[in-house]
Order: structure tokens, then C-alpha cells, then sequence
């Protein structure tokens, strides 16, 4: 497979998807005949980011924070509660009929569980294939059984192998199975929700490394959401640490990753386990003492106030925005942003 | 340091708490007959911590159910092997004597708390039931002994929470109810298998320290089941990697990680992502598990080993001592040892 014609004006680098202030309240209801909203969990809680052209942005955080909701409003599954967003100028949430088909075409999804994301009873070829029926107009001009053995191909399975079921193939080639549906339409963003984490480490390596290739040659712009740090400082260019459905701190990879300002940045990194023994007495470890408050009632102020050792009045009063601040320049949403001490070597 | 080939069951005799010799296991199925466990032979000694470290299928959660004795038969069969408990072997007693060792001596957490723990009962109840059933506890003792399991786990507010259900629980505080379960007849082995696999990196972390503390407070040996290569760097002593239901390699946890001797554990530690790291490309173990109803002749690594030759098809490797009580299944494993060391 060729890379997709450089049409003028594609810019490695410049904005292809910004979101903008996006906010997805799930109702809570009581009442069966006169249902009645008694409150709202706050999946996705304000979030703005810039994704830029052949960038992978990567979104980590821990259950119930919301990175998956965010995915899934990327791809409009569903339906913000507020804010929008826009892929290559065209308006996410308001495009309809052949517009929307068209954004949707852009912007493809990898999902996280290669078993339950694959239909049982169709074969490989007509999962790949899919995306044509539903797309004509993106369709191979000639065959169609081709053009999948070509994507087979592409994603490193035997494109002899188009005949057989999703049950044939082990979870690393299942997931190849679901990219390469992904690359069918050669959309320029695929969203990755979780990708690698139903894999096991020998196979994960395997998967990151074709991401990789493929962001590579084609071009591609990821949006990479996992709760793996480590996975994620691999293949991230920039890092978005969610909490609580904001995001509290955005920044490069070596920004996130060595300079982080955010509390709960530093210590979501210090409860990493590093495979290595000899680190084991040596590391400076912070430990969050509780559990993720619930997301249909955040404490007020800053979200991560209640689990903070830094926490004071201010945080309960005041929102603290994701912007720039004194120790580094790059946004974190904290009253008292500053750099982790480095410990003695 | 001197290479011979000597089968690893070669330890001094008597000494050990908790000893597995040459276990094979295998479930037989419709489709045929799957090799689950092929001679597993590892032991414990009291108030050490063991990690036994494996990708899905290597075996390593089922060796830790034939420990048990709640092996799924059928389709799941021992087929031949010891499980020596305090030199008593588990495997020839009665179902009644191994039911005074499970829980008593040796107890077990498991990788799910919400599918563990009964959902229709409360937490309280749970905890108590197994005092009330073999330490003959009365309820109101049972119930005074279940809030003082719970306060020992670090459950907040334990005298409030014994009537919730499992339901309103978070993910870790169901992990540490769990772990008050287990704890409950003062067990001298505990089983950990992915105790923190379904939890948050944060509340991994408390739950780790939680266990490494109660190991250490109470003199307790832990086998720690896991696929997490950064866990076991944390918490173990030594380190067993299962590849195809066999211990390819074992180790103290240091010497292992700076210089392993068997190419899976090799090319594992190689192609995990570092936080500490950022590399360009990822090494990768080429090529697939095998599948455990056709296993590769001789090496059962042997299709996606980068140090494969012909004897490796044809003869299978033993366990090769390579001092400081370190074992390598690989024909060439000083020189995969040598290999790692010089990198």
C-alpha cells in the first residue's frame, strides 16, 4: 500500500482535529413513568486538546476518568452534553447525511478487546471489507478481495488467510485484524482506545511496533488512549493526563514524563513498577492514599483535591485552570504546580 | 562457574515448606489432550516471597490450582508429579486432609474480586463464614474477629462496612476483603495470582505494600502469580518464568534481571516499554505461543528462539545449573547468560 497522496496543504504538523471545551453529562434518572434527573455523572468534564498531523497524542488516566467516553464522543458513538469539535475544519457534531460520512471516513477506531470487536460469523475478508459497503465511494475501483489482501498484508498477516473466521487467529493477529479494518477507508486519525492492554507483553511489542510502522508510512495521526505509562511514553509524541473527566495535565512526552508539574501526574508515575530490582529501596515513591472519588459526584474545585497532599484552601474554592504555569511552561491544572524534586541519586 | 545438567528436583531433602516435583497436568478435552503442565518443579521456604511469572497459557495459575486441589477434573487431570507440603505429599491424601491445608495453611486471592466473592452476601458474613466453619467461632466472635480482619487490610471504617455487599465496594477494597479471607485462619503460604492485574496503577501500589507488609509482619511465604515484569521487580526474591507449562528459567530476582540466561526471559524483559526509557523501536519475541495440544519437539520455544539450532528441535534441554542456585532451560544458556550480562 502506497501512502495517500500528499494533496498541497497537508503539513506535517499543522492542527487536524481540535476539540474544544467537549462535555458528556450521562443523566442519572429516578422514577419509572415520570423519570426525573436526580443528578449526572460527569464522564468527560471540559476537555480541549489539539491533535496535529502525523502526531501521536497519547491519553492516560486511571478507570472512570474518562478517556474511553472521549473516544467515544471522537467518534460520535455519543452525543456531547457541550463544546465541540472540529476535524480538518469540518464541524464533528454538526456534519450530517454525506458530511458526516465524510468526517467518519477521516476518522477511524481501533478498539481494546480483540475478541468482542470482531463479528464471529463473518469472515476476515468481510470484516475488512465492511467499510467499503457502508463507504462506496471509498471503495477500490477494481476487486475488493485485492485491495483487503493488500491491507492484510500491510498489517503482517498472511493475506491467504481472508477466508478464515475471527476464532481462526490468536488476540495479537485479531487485533492486526481490527487495524487493518481501520486502515481500510486510509482515514488520516485513528482514535486507539486501549489497544494493546488485552495482549500479553511478547504480543504488545509486536502491536506498538506496528503502529509505529504504519504511522510512518502513512502518515497517520493517533489518538492513543491507555492506562499504561509506559506503553504510552513509546509511542506518544504528546501526553494528556486525565483525571476525573478533565484533563490535568497536557504536554510532550518529555514534559509529562520528566518535568511533570501536576500532583497526581507525579504520583500516578511514581506508582509505576519499573522492572528493575535494584530500583526497588532507591525509588522516591508518592502514595495516594483512596480510591477515585465518583465521577456522578466530584469533590468541588480541583477534582484531585480530596487524594492531594498539597491540597489547600484554594483548591475546594477555585477551579484550577489547565494552562501554562511558572515551574514549566507547559498547561497543568494545579494552584501549586511545581517540578518533583529529583531525588538523590 | 560450572555447567551440569542435573533435573532441578536435586535440592537438599526436608527442607522446604512447600515443594512441587516434576507436576504434569493435562486436560483432556474433546479436541484432544492439551499438556497444560509439563514437570514443575519449584519450591517455597517460609517467609520468602516467589514470584512465578508467565504470559496466558504458560501454566502458572494452574499449577497454582493443583496447589490448592481445586483443579476443574474434568477435563483437568494430574497425571503424575508430588506437591510436598511440610514433606507431605498433597496429592495421595484424602479430600478431607487437604481441605484441613487449604485455607488453614496454604490460602489463595484471586485476580477478580468481584467474581470471587458472593455477590448475595455481605462482606462481613463472608469473612466470618470461614471462622465460623473451621475455627468453630461462634457468630458474635466471628463477626468481632471479621471487623478486626477487616481493620488489619486497612479497610476504613470496618465495624461500618461488614454489612455492605461486594457491590459497594471499590475494585481495590473488594481486593483487600479478599485478602482479609485469606488471612483469616492465619495461613503460613499465601497464593497471590494477579492479585492487582484488574486494578488501577494507583491502587496497585497500596495494595503491593499492603501485601509485602502483611508477608512480613506475619512470617508469611508468598507465591505471587503474575504476568507484570515491573510487579515482580518490586516485591520478589526469586523468580520462576513458565514458558509451555515448564520453568525455563529460575532465579534469584536480581541476577535475573540483570542477566537472564533463557531467551524468553530475554526477549520479554527486552520488548516491555520502560517509563524510564523512550526507544524508538521495540524488540519483539517473534511468532506465538504454542498451542499446548502441539507442542514443538525438543525446546518447546525452540520456533521463536533467536539462538535455535538443530539440537534445540531435537532434544529437550534440562535444567541447567548455572550457580548461585540458578537454573536455565536452554541448551546454550551460559551463553545467552553472557549475552545479556555484555548488553
Amino acid at each position: 500500500m502506497t501512502a495517500p497522496p500528499a494533496s498541497p496543504g497537508k503539513v506535517r504538523g499543522e492542527t487536524i482535529l481540535s476539540v474544544d471545551n467537549l462535555v458528556k453529562h450521562f443523566p442519572i434518572t429516578q422514577g419509572v413513568l415520570f423519570q426525573r434527573q436526580v443528578g449526572a455523572v460527569k464522564a468527560v468534564d471540559g476537555v480541549s486538546f489539539e491533535l496535529r498531523r502525523g502526531e501521536t497524542l497519547g491519553v492516560v488516566g486511571e478507570s472512570g476518568c474518562g478517556k474511553s467516553t472521549l473516544a467515544r464522543l471522537l467518534m460520535r458513538l455519543e452525543t456531547p452534553t457541550s463544546g465541540g469539535a472540529t476535524l480538518e475544519g469540518r464541524d464533528l457534531f454538526k456534519a450530517s447525511g454525506g458530511e458526516l460520512r465524510r468526517v467518519r471516513r477521516n476518522m477511524q477506531m481501533v478498539m481494546q478487546d480483540p475478541y468482542t470487536s470482531l463479528n464471529p460469523r463473518m469472515t476476515v475478508g468481510d470484516i475488512i471489507g465492511e467499510p467499503f459497503e457502508i463507504h462506496p465511494d471509498a471503495a477500490p475501483k477494481g476487486s475488493k478481495q485485492k485491495r483487503v489482501q493488500e491491507l492484510l498484508d500491510v498489517v503482517g498477516l498472511n493475506p491467504e488467510h481472508i477466508n478464515r473466521y475471527p476464532h481462526q487467529f490468536s488476540g495479537g493477529q485479531r487485533q492486526r485484524i481490527g487495524i487493518a479494518r481501520a486502515l481500510a477507508l486510509r482515514p488520516e486519525v485513528i482514535v486507539c482506545d486501549e489497544p494493546v492492554s488485552a495482549l500479553d507483553v511478547s504480543i504488545q511489542a509486536q502491536v506498538i511496533n506496528l503502529l509505529k510502522q504504519l504511522q510512518n508510512e502513512l502518515g497517520l495521526s493517533y489518538i492513543f488512549i491507555a492506562h499504561d505509562l509506559s506503553v504510552v511514553r513509546h509511542i506518544a509524541d504528546r501526553v494528556a493526563v486525565m483525571y476525573l473527566g478533565r484533563i490535568v495535565e497536557i504536554g510532550t512526552e518529555d514534559e509529562i514524563y520528566e518535568r511533570a508539574t501536576h500532583p497526581y501526574t507525579q504520583a500516578l508515575l511514581s506508582a509505576v513498577p519499573v522492572p528493575d530490582p535494584e530500583a526497588r529501596d532507591q525509588r522516591n515513591m508518592i502514595r495516594l492514599v483512596g480510591d477515585v472519588p465518583s465521577p456522578a459526584d466530584p469533590p468541588s474545585g480541583c477534582h484531585f483535591r480530596t487524594r492531594c497532599w498539597k491540597a489547600q484552601e484554594i483548591c475546594a474554592v477555585e477551579d484550577p485552570k489547565t494552562v501554562p504555569r511558572a515551574a514549566d511552561p507547559h498547561p497543568s491544572a494545579c494552584h501549586f504546580a511545581e517540578l518533583r524534586p529529583t531525588p538523590a541519586a | 562457574m560450572t555447567v551440569q545438567p542435573t533435573p532441578a528436583s536435586a535440592t537438599p531433602e526436608g527442607g522446604h515448606l512447600l515443594e512441587l516435583r516434576d507436576l504434569h497436568v493435562e486436560f483432556r478435552t474433546n479436541e484432544g489432550v492439551a499438556r497444560v503442565i509439563n514437570g514443575v518443579s519449584y519450591h517455597l521456604d517460609a517467609g520468602e516471597t516467589l514470584a512465578v511469572l508467565g504470559e496466558s497459557g504458560s501454566g502458572k495459575s494452574v499449577t497454582a490450582q493443583a496447589i490448592m486441589g481445586i483443579l476443574d477434573t474434568p477435563p483437568a487431570f494430574v497425571r503424575s508429579g508430588q506437591i510436598l507440603y511440610q514433606g507431605q505429599d498433597l496429592l495421595t491424601q484424602s479430600e478431607e486432609q487437604r481441605r484441613q491445608v487449604r485455607g488453614k495453611e496454604i490460602a489463595m486471592i484471586f485476580q477478580d474480586a468481584l467474581s470471587a466473592l458472593n455477590p448475595v452476601f455481605p462482606v462481613g458474613w463472608q469473612i466470618g463464614e470461614t471462622l465460623r466453619q473451621r475455627a468453630g467461632l461462634s457468630r458474635s466472635d466471628a463477626r468481632r474477629r471479621a471487623i478486626e480482619l477487616m481493620d488489619l487490610v486497612k479497610i476504613p471504617g470496618a465495624a461500618k462496612r461488614i454489612g455492605d455487599y461486594p457491590h459497594q465496594f471499590s475494585g481495590g477494597m473488594r481486593q483487600r476483603v479478599m485478602i482479609a479471607m485469606a488471612l483469616a485462619l492465619d495461613p503460613k503460604v499465601l497464593i497471590a495470582d494477579e492479585p492487582t492485574t484488574a486494578l488501577d496503577v494507583t491502587v496497585q501500589a497500596q495494595i503491593m505494600d499492603l501485601l509485602a507488609d502483611l508477608r512480613q509482619e506475619r512470617d508469611m511465604a508468598m507465591i505471587l502469580i503474575t504476568h507484570d515484569l515491573g510487579v515482580v521487580a518490586g516485591v520478589a526474591d526469586r523468580i520462576a518464568v513458565m514458558y509451555a507449562g515448564r520453568i525455563v528459567e529460575h532465579a534469584d530476582v536480581r541476577s535475573l534481571y540483570k542477566a537472564p540466561a533463557h531467551p524468553y526471559t530475554k526477549g520479554l524483559l527486552e520488548s516491555i516499554p520502560r517509563l524510564d526509557v523512550r526507544g524508538e523501536e521495540l524488540s519483539t519475541i517473534k511468532g506465538l505461543p504454542p498451542n499446548l495440544m502441539r507442542i514443538p519437539s525438543g525446546c518447546p520455544f525452540h520456533p521463536r528462539c533467536p539462538y535455535v539450532q538443530q539440537v534445540c528441535v531435537d532434544v529437550v534441554p534440562h535444567d541447567l545449573v548455572l550457580g548461585d542456585g540458578r537454573t536455565s532451560a536452554c541448551h546454550f544458556a551460559q551463553e545467552v547468560r553472557d549475552d545479556s550480562a555484555a548488553r
